[in-house]
């Protein structure tokens, strides 16, 4: 869309809504929010930057193909589980900074954070990955012909 | 020690690519090695076992079920191991010559070795679940093999059929064994063995006898379950001697002598098993000696040897026992090395058709010699192991009253065994050479490190028959191990016993035999002049019918329920899920009322529900999709306010989120699409009307219902109570989703992360390919 409002907007509204993405993921324990949320949130900001820029810039701005991004994000999901291995519990038992000793307590972080950190990661890494392939003219084509 | 028997197979596969990799086919010489050290551990267990030492490992695996994973010795499972690692090693070494260049070696030697660990821990295994999960293993590893050769059609077809009949009896297996556990409440079968009647004096004693007879049957080739053992013969010479000869297809045999003590003894076992075994005996021993390739010979012979060892099993006496196991050990050394010199004459000829193979005696002596002592030892030869193995089998089937009649079935059986073996050990080799050119290729002898090993397994059967006495404690302490007591007398193998029925039987069958062998054209032109009456008849016949059918049915039902078209799908899932509720509302017998918690709404909430209504309305009734797609995402944003309304916040925002973002790819997708050219008929349209507004109608029932009806206590009450205090988490819906129920949110999200693949697959892959692909499939 070649409009100039949308531009200068979009340029503004990336990093403000990728922002308060991340706000939303991280707040999610205790309020509304979440890394499905946060994701979803961190996938539109992009699909508006689209909408101003087209898909090649976004994927510019971007930097990582959604590929990996879902890649890694399953893969963080996954990991959290390795901690409540380690103590011998079932898997995915959440392991609390706060349970573990005067050293680490005051961070007050927990393997469902780095669970939820995984979502975030998937959500966005889909939600572009299916968005990038039905906007961009390029992947209908055959490129044979 | 017993598990790192096992394990270490499975170590030893893991390495076998890279071994290949440096050391070209020479990486079996180290395998064999490998194979020869686990021998010689296992064999210094003999005094142990002969004195009968329980030796019992088992590490906890899995203890809420009952299952450990452990590990226990009898003669038994001595005997098997010792003939899993011995003949192990010698398939090894003869596989590095006899696939020498072959560019696949490495996984060959590393399924080999897979199925040698698979096999062990069938024998060694004490808990029956871990002895099913190796007995699958054995099946995987065999279709893996049978399947080496993968660019032909008919192998891949071969490994398919075996790995299907011995996977069904292996289910029916899983389902005697879960039996067994619920009766007993062990699946340990050292505690089983603690009580043995108490199999015997269950109600559930039929169904477990013939759900784990169908696992034994399908495995050891059993008619009408033997059809896949002679396809089976697609596999490489080395596999069809150790698997499908020596050692895999014993496992149903094993499994009956190992179980005998529970489930044996009754008429219903004794009817069962010598009905089964006397016609697998007859029938595949008739077909052996009207094939003309050698393996496939070879192949029915096996079948028809393992329909004795259960006919033997069946009669149930001490001396029947004793039987099956001599003739178990006897059968597994001929017969791997009567497979390996038909291994050899076909690598060396080209040819394994048995009607052109003659005189090989000159070009491949050492082969010859291999030949004549396992051939003679399969024909029952005086002086061969063979020949104590069937003089056991006679004495057991004639010295029974009940039974003496079954002995003419033996001696049927063993006239067709000692045919194919002389039609194997020595009609390839004696008589005049063919002339020029008839082999395909010109015969020399076999490199040493092929006829080493049928050499080896004929100098074995020489030996051991020559001085039976030196098995006698291994023999009697298996021949112990499946009695499920100590004989009253020792056993004592001998060759000579006096002049007595037996030995009659035995010139008779030997004579008999020879007779056979000199009248195998009359047999060919009697098969040919029956033509396919068999083919046709024959269970395989019915595996092709079943088989056909099923791909038939799973064709019908793409077509019908995933026919390509997206309001298809649509029409199946919501006319599918509207029938799935309405039956479930049926069997809880609710009948929608007026009656429910619902507060009276407010005004707003009327404003709300007003404004979805009208959208839906436009939605239904705009001709330009644009207004539609808009108008249908008004009703969504309505239901995110309602989510506010009532409290909802996290939901609200994933609504509003996921609406948006639905809108947009919605937008994306229909912008691709051609416009609206025409709307269905209007009779369509109605059913499509009548659909809609059923499921509808049933979606608000089940929510009033389920605000009715408690069908458990509720969870989320409890979850919200512990939330902060023990997931640290003050907003439920998230710890729900983050922990207490994580693994649903895991699969969730792969679910995601597939279907987004799935997206970018279909619009990635080019249209022109993805035509042919579908006219393809």
């Amino acid at each position: 869309m070649n409009s100039m409002i949308l531009r200068v907007a979009a340029q503004w509204l990336l990093p403000t809504l990728l922002l308060i993405s991340l706000l939303v993921f991280y707040r999610g324990h205790n309020h509304p929010g979440g890394g499905f949320i946060g994701g979803l949130l961190a996938a539109s900001a992009f699909v508006l930057y689209a909408f101003a820029f087209g898909v090649e810039a976004t994927r510019r701005q971007l930097r990582i193909d959604p590929h990996y991004l879902i890649a890694v994000g399953l893969l963080v999901a996954g990991t959290s589980m390795l901690p409540s291995l380690f103590y011998g519990l079932p898997p995915w038992t959440g392991i609390w900074t706060i349970e573990l000793g005067k050293y680490v307590s005051f961070l007050k972080q927990g393997t469902p954070v780095w669970f939820d950190l995984g979502v975030y990661l998937t959500v966005i890494g889909v939600t572009l990955l299916i968005y990038f392939s039905l906007a961009e003219d390029s992947y209908v084509e055959d490129p044979t012909n | 020690m017993l598990p790192a028997v096992v394990f270490s197979c499975f170590v030893a596969a893991a390495a076998a690519p890279g071994l290949h990799r440096v050391l070209k086919e020479k990486a079996g010489w180290i395998l064999a090695a490998w194979a020869l050290a686990l021998f010689a551990v296992m064999a210094s267990f003999l005094p142990l076992v002969t004195r009968g030492e329980e030796i019992r490992v088992a590490i906890p695996w899995v203890p809420r079920l009952g299952v450990d994973l452990s590990f226990y010795l009898d003669g038994l499972g001595l005997l098997m191991a010792l003939l899993i690692t011995g003949i192990g090693a010698l398939i090894a070494l003869y596989s590095s010559s006899y696939l020498k260049g072959d560019s696949r070696l490495g996984r060959f030697y590393m399924s080999l070795m897979l199925f040698m660990g698979s096999m062990l821990g069938v024998v060694l295994a004490d808990n029956l679940i871990v002895l099913f999960i190796f007995w699958e293993l054995t099946s995987v590893t065999s279709y893996l093999l049978i399947g080496y050769n993968h660019h032909e059609a008919s192998s891949r077809k071969a490994a398919l059929q075996a790995l299907l009949v011995t996977g069904s009896g292996g289910l029916a297996l899983l389902a005697g064994l879960v039996l067994i556990y619920l009766v007993t409440g062990s699946y340990e079968f050292t505690e089983l063995m603690q009580n043995p009647n108490a199999l015997l004096e269950s109600s559930w004693y039929l169904p477990i006898l013939i759900l784990v007879l169908a696992g034994a049957f399908t495995k050891s080739a059993q008619v009408p379950f033997h059809f896949w053992l002679p396809s089976a013969m697609a596999a490489p010479t080395p596999v069809s001697a150790y698997l499908h000869s020596a050692t895999m297809v014993k496992a149903g045999v094993f499994l009956l002598a190992h179980l005998q003590p529970l489930l044996g003894g009754t008429a219903l076992w004794t009817t069962i098993l010598t009905t089964f075994g006397g016609a697998t005996l007859c029938f595949a021993g008739y077909q052996a000696l009207t094939q003309r390739d050698l393996k496939k010979i070879l192949a029915y012979s096996t079948v028809s040897t393992l329909g004795l060892l259960v006919f033997l099993l069946g009669i149930g006496t001490e001396k029947a026992t004793q039987a099956a196991i001599g003739f178990l050990l006897a059968h597994a050394l001929y017969k791997a090395g009567l497979f390996l010199v038909a291994g050899i004459i076909d690598h060396e000829t080209g040819t394994r058709d048995i009607t052109i193979l003659r005189g090989l005696r000159r070009a491949l002596p050492v082969t010859a010699v291999a030949a004549a002592l396992v051939g003679l030892s399969n024909a029952g030869f005086p002086g061969l192991f063979g020949f104590i193995g069937k003089e056991l089998a006679y004495m057991a089937s004639w010295y029974n009253p009940s039974f003496a009649a079954l002995a003419l079935v033996a001696v049927l059986g063993n006239i067709c065994l000692v045919g194919v073996g002389f039609l194997v050990g020595f009609v390839p080799f004696w008589g005049k050479p063919p002339g020029e050119h008839v082999l395909p290729k010109h015969p020399h002898e076999a490199p040493a490190l092929m006829w080493i090993a049928p050499l080896t397994l004929g100098l074995c059967s020489l030996g051991f028959g020559l001085v039976p006495g030196m098995l006698d404690g291994l023999v009697g302490a298996a021949a112990e191990a499946s009695w499920g007591a100590a004989f009253a007398k020792e056993v004592h193998l001998a060759i000579w016993h006096g002049w007595n029925w037996p030995l009659a039987l035995s010139v008779l069958t030997f004579l008999a035999g020879i007779a056979v062998v000199m009248l195998r054209w009359n047999i060919y032109a009697l098969r040919d002049a029956m033509g396919g009456m068999v083919q046709a008849l024959g269970p395989s016949r019915g595996y092709d019918l079943i088989f056909d059918a099923v791909v038939r049915f799973s064709k019908w039902q793409t077509r019908v329920f995933q026919n390509g078209y997206y309001r298809h799908y649509v029409m199946i899932f919501y006319g599918g899920v509207t029938a799935l509720v309405l039956l479930a509302m049926w069997r809880l017998g609710f009948a929608p009322s007026a009656e429910g918690p619902f507060e009276l709404p407010h005004f707003y909430e009327y404003v709300v529900v007003g404004l979805m209504i009208v959208s839906l309305l436009v939605t239904i009734a705009t001709k330009n999709r644009w207004t539609a797609i808009v108008a249908l995402s008004v009703v969504g944003f309505g239901v995110a306010i309602i989510f506010v309304l009532y409290g909802a916040p996290d939901l609200a925002i994933t609504q509003i989120l996921v609406e948006t973002l639905t809108l947009i790819l919605l937008a994306v997708v229909i912008f691709r699409l051609p416009e609206f050219k025409g709307l269905s008929p209007r009779r369509l349209r109605g059913r499509d009307a009548v659909l809609s507004a059923a499921f509808g109608v049933v979606m608000m029932v089940m929510v009033q219902m389920a605000n009715v009806i408690q069908v458990d206590p509720p969870i989320s009450e409890e979850f919200a109570e512990i939330s902060a205090t023990e997931a640290f988490g003050r907003n439920v819906v998230n710890v729900i989703l983050v922990d207490f129920r994580v693994l649903d949110t895991m699969g969730e999200i792969i679910v995601l992360a597939v279907a987004a693949l799935g997206v970018w697959a279909l619009l990635r892959f080019p249209q022109k390919h993805r035509r042919k692909e579908f006219n393809h499939l």
